[in-house]
């Protein structure tokens, strides 16, 4: 079964990312909203914790909340893919269940 | 839709996942959980309670808030435990119900299964993981 992994916390402040990477099966997703859009920054201290993903986990990041943060044009992690609003309801369509991270 | 089915529940079935992942006390969302554990109950399904992270200090033996003013729910686990015990040794209650910790979790806080107030089962990352697979609803709080 897949499961939407859905993260909304920064990696900085919570460790929800790290919980969800440690759970996540492999062949399953995670997509980072709000706070949580923080961990696709390429050159943070916390971006080895997607880029040394072993579990082949598909990764997506929500377009509105790097918007609102000004991070459109921040240098992000090669792996992940960009979704707007209409992406995130494809991905939640795509997906057997959802796990919010709170 | 009639008014009667909106709170129709009969023969809906689910297996439910609780991931408890926050501490006790320092916030709502440990007490929150246990009463959404409390209503699967009610309307027997099957759940699988599940602890990670500072979750595992909400079933460390010996709370004791009395000087903190603020509400022990550590009592509660004992019931939960019983609402388990009935649904493994009712046959009449249609509910399996497990209580799992991580492995993990417990080890990395200096906690072992004797310094907790449930009989749990303690599973790996791994294992836990697949398990997760397995539900129909996660609902971590």
């Amino acid at each position: 079964m897949r499961i939407l992994n859905v993260v909304n916390k920064s990696p900085f402040e919570r460790n929800c990312l790290e919980s969800c990477l440690r759970l996540a099966n492999s062949g399953s997703s995670i997509l980072l909203i709000e706070d949580g859009v923080y961990a696709a920054l390429g050159n943070t201290a916390k971006s080895t914790l997607i880029k040394n993903d072993q579990k082949n986990l598909g990764f997506y990041v929500l377009i509105n909340d790097l918007d609102a943060r000004g991070l459109s044009e921040a240098p992000m992690i090669d792996s992940i893919s960009r979704v707007d609003y209409d992406g995130f309801v494809d991905l939640v369509v795509d997906h057997d269940s959802i796990h919010s991270w709170l | 839709m009639p008014e009667d089915s909106i709170f129709e529940t009969k023969g809906v079935k689910k297996n439910f996942m609780f991931v408890c992942n926050k501490a006790p006390y320092g916030t709502i969302y440990a007490l929150e959980a246990l009463e959404m554990i409390m209503i699967s109950a009610a309307f027997e399904q099957h759940a699988v309670i599940v602890f990670i992270d500072d979750g595992v200090f909400q079933i460390k033996k010996g709370h004791n808030t009395k000087s903190t003013g603020m509400k022990n729910f550590s009592p509660t686990f004992g019931v939960v435990s019983m609402e388990k015990e009935d649904a493994d040794e009712d046959d009449e209650i249609d509910m399996v119900w497990r209580i799992v910790v991580e492995k993990e979790s417990i080890e990395a806080r200096g906690l072992s299964e004797e310094d907790l107030v449930l009989e749990t089962e303690v599973l790996s990352s791994g294992e836990l993981s697949d398990l997760m697979a397995k539900q129909d609803v996660i609902l971590t709080s």
